[in-house]
């Protein structure tokens, strides 16, 4: 017996699943230091969102990668749901799901809604497509002073709508549900969680999906409440003239 | 007190079975749950009606064979206790109390609620074992177990392989049962010697046997009538990985 078959077995593919987790996680927090550079201005964002973009070589690898990832988390997520629905044919008339937190029951469901968010997300910034940014302006075209992609103007004006905010205030809600459950499950499930860890790794959890969610909506948020409006007054972005 | 019972009723596997109320009347806040079924079946008896099948063994919480879902909880939801050791004062008089078998495609209902345990024996049958050796009796204490590790294997052998981890468990999972009867062999050096392939043939069987997959909620732990930690899967979780990325066998290859 060796490696490959994990894909097969119970614990095999929960190892997938919480190795793939653990990947999206740390993609999750370096995706949020990169969007929190929107609060030290134009000029240091654009300078993030230009060195991504600059290098082809690096861009589509790591975009390939996240991409393997994701599809095999969520190949793991349908595979073990199924299994574990067969698992119970006829269900119970009372079932108290003792000890079983909110978050442990609707993993799967969190996780869809999630994906349906990413998927908005990559179309809404980066495949920047007009139809479904709802401010009538084509984010690809937007500029900024030393001409580089002025993603900063791009996340205000994005965030501005208070629908796609909410929306997007939802969807972190719901990964910091996932999260809260996911990162403790991550380390029972590859078998890191010893009790002396216990405790640590619940905090870790707790502590880890909270600052996540917090990080990321404090952008749309900080929009809402005006934020970056100044910058795009000054460029005429409200007047529409680079409709 | 008076209670109201809703009660798993079904004739035989191939029944589709459907939840029945009975009256339990004048029952003694001291009689354990068990006991109270029986008057409640003394009862039907009288009537000429079918008593509910239900199955018990020791009726002092050391068998494992009790094995009642009471209002939706594996054992009935007193920590650390089976359903023969609940006693009707944990209940109200006048309460309305669902009784319903374990529920899992591994353990088909047989009759009303008792079901087919057999999968965990075959699951112990892969791989739960010592292989015998031939010889002179060994002397004791000529091997060295260390305290610390000799109380965990005691906390894992603890279990009374009752199977109320798999009825709490929303995925209907095994795991928090294999991963003590795994964990209580590999923790002593007589057991260490095969662990590898014993946590492979246990989990293999566990798969085919159609249990379900853990997600780590933790009803497990909270309905075990011996009160096994969840942190025994982690180490069964850690000892499969381990045994995989050795490529040892399930048979015979140690990978060590
Ligand atoms: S009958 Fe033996 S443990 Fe309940």
């Amino acid at each position: 017996m060796n490696i490959t078959n994990i894909f097969n077995s119970s614990v095999g593919k929960k190892f997938i699943m919480a190795i793939t987790g653990m990947a999206l996680f740390l993609f999750v927090v370096l995706h949020m230091i990169g969007n929190l550079q929107v609060f030290l201005g134009w000029e240091e964002l654009n300078r993030y969102g230009a060195f991504l973009q600059g290098n082809i070589e690096l861009l589509w690898p790591a975009r390939i990668g996240l991409l393997v990832v994701v599809l095999l988390h969520i190949w793991s997520a349908i595979k073990l749901s199924a299994e574990n629905r067969a698992a119970r044919p006829v269900g119970y008339a009372n079932y108290d799901p003792t000890a079983a937190s909110y978050a442990s029951r609707t993993m799967l469901m969190s996780g869809l809604i999630i994906l349906a968010f990413i998927i908005y997300h990559l179309l809404h910034f980066t495949v920047q497509t007009k139809a479904i940014n709802f401010t009538g302006r084509d984010f690809v075209k937007l500029e900024d002073a030393k001409g580089r992609h002025d993603v900063f103007a791009m996340m205000i004006l994005g965030f501005q709508n208070p629908l796609v905010s909410a929306f997007y205030i939802v969807a972190m809600f719901l990964l910091f549900l996932h999260l809260s459950h996911g990162i403790q499950a991550m380390f029972a499930s590859l078998g890191w969680k010893s009790p002396g860890y216990r405790s640590l790794i619940s905090r870790f959890a707790l502590i880890g999906s909270w600052a996540i969610f917090l990080g990321y909506i404090s952008i749309p948020i900080a929009v809402l409440l005006g934020y970056g409006s100044g910058y795009l007054n000054e460029h005429g972005y409200l007047k529409g003239v680079l409709k | 007190m008076n209670l109201t019972l809703r009660v798993w009723r079904q004739k035989d596997a191939n029944d589709p079975g459907k939840m029945v109320e009975y009256p339990a009347n004048n029952i003694i806040p001291d009689m354990s749950f068990l006991e109270m079924l029986d008057v409640v079946n003394e009862g039907l008896i009288a009537k000429g009606e079918d008593p509910i099948a239900f199955d018990s063994d020791c009726r002092e919480g050391i068998c494992g064979t009790c094995s009642l879902v009471i209002n939706g909880v594996a054992h009935g939801g007193q920590r650390g206790t089976t359903a023969c050791q609940l006693h009707m004062r944990f209940f109200k008089d006048g309460d309305t109390i669902t009784i319903e078998p374990w529920r899992a495609r591994a353990f088909p209902v047989l009759k009303d609620l008792v079901t087919d345990r057999g999968a965990f024996d075959r699951i112990v049958q892969a791989g739960g074992f010592v292989s015998v050796n031939t010889g002179g009796t060994p002397d004791g204490n000529a091997i060295p177990v260390g305290k610390v590790e000799s109380d965990l294997a005691m906390d894992a052998a603890a279990c009374i392989g009752c199977g109320a981890c798999v009825a709490a468990c929303k995925n209907a999972s095994a795991m928090l049962f294999v991963s003590a009867k795994v964990s209580h062999l590999s923790l002593l050096p007589q057991g260490k010697v095969e662990k590898n392939q014993r946590v492979l043939s246990m989990v293999k069987q566990m798969d085919k046997e159609g249990f379900g997959n853990c997600t780590v909620t933790g009803s497990c732990e909270a309905v075990c009538p011996k009160e096994i930690s969840l942190n025994f899967i982690a180490r069964m979780n850690r000892e499969y990985g381990m045994a995989t990325l050795k490529g040892a066998d399930i048979k015979g290859r140690s990978g060590d």
